[in-house]
């Protein structure tokens, strides 16, 4: 069956982006597809590769990176939610006139249409928020 | 065509999970995860509305989240189903839809 993930919520003050780790990795362990995972508002946070989490404690961006690496997901970040919270790609940078970039990773930079998409091609579409 | 509910507030915190069971049909399940999982323990001020709505629809709590807060299955109300993450994936396979009371 084909999934269709939505994260709400940044990193470390919800739980909704861990809940939507494990289900994500649950599903795919029982061979489920994860058609995109499509972070929004604040949960656009969880595709930065600047955070630095003390060494024992999960890093939950690197964790969405290496799973996407393993399972070669679609990891999607909101564009107008992203400019917002300076989450920024290498072209974004340059076109707003920034002098760095910060996106992690697996993640790509894209429209609301990715979510609409989601929501008609996965049979199941499922959002974790606050 | 059936949905799968999922809480994720405690109810002492949000009207969230109150309002879940007032829209809830027959055939529904209700998924409490993260703070909700509080909802599922028997004697609080809440079980009673839980112990009835659990006759009308099937309650399940998420077993990690449970354990998270201290609790384990002797302290759910009768008739509430433990489920890991598998099993959320399942439930959320086997409804129709997921709806999220956030």
């Amino acid at each position: 069956m084909k999934f269709g993930i939505v994260v709400d919520e940044g990193p470390y003050t919800h739980q909704a982006s861990d809940t939507a780790y494990q289900f994500t990795k649950a599903a795919l362990e029982k061979g489920h597809e994860i058609f995109r995972v499509f972070f929004y508002h604040d949960g656009v946070n969880n595709g930065t590769r600047l955070t630095v989490p003390p060494q024992d404690e999960r890093n939950i961006q690197e964790r969405w990176t290496k799973l996407a690496e393993e399972h070669k997901l679609d990891l999607v970040v909101c564009i107008a939610a992203a400019q917002r919270r300076g989450i920024l790609d290498e072209n974004e940078a340059k076109r707003q006139g920034k002098d760095a970039n910060n996106i992690a990773p697996g993640f790509r930079i894209s429209g609301l249409g990715q979510l609409i998409e989601a929501g008609i091609v996965a049979d199941r579409l499922v959002v974790f928020g606050d | 065509m059936s949905t799968l509910h999922t809480v994720n507030k405690s109810p002492f915190e949000r009207s969230s999970f109150i309002s879940c069971l007032n829209h809830v049909k027959a055939g529904d399940a209700v998924l409490m995860i993260e703070d909700a999982v509080v909802a599922a323990r028997k004697g609080s001020a809440f079980a009673e509305i839980v112990e009835k709505a659990a006759k009308d629809c099937t309650l399940y709590v998420l077993g990690p989240d449970l354990a998270a807060r201290g609790m384990g299955e002797d302290d759910l109300i009768a008739g509430i189903k433990l489920v890991d993450y598998g099993g959320f994936v399942d439930l959320a396979a086997e409804h129709d839809r997921t709806n999220a009371w956030l």
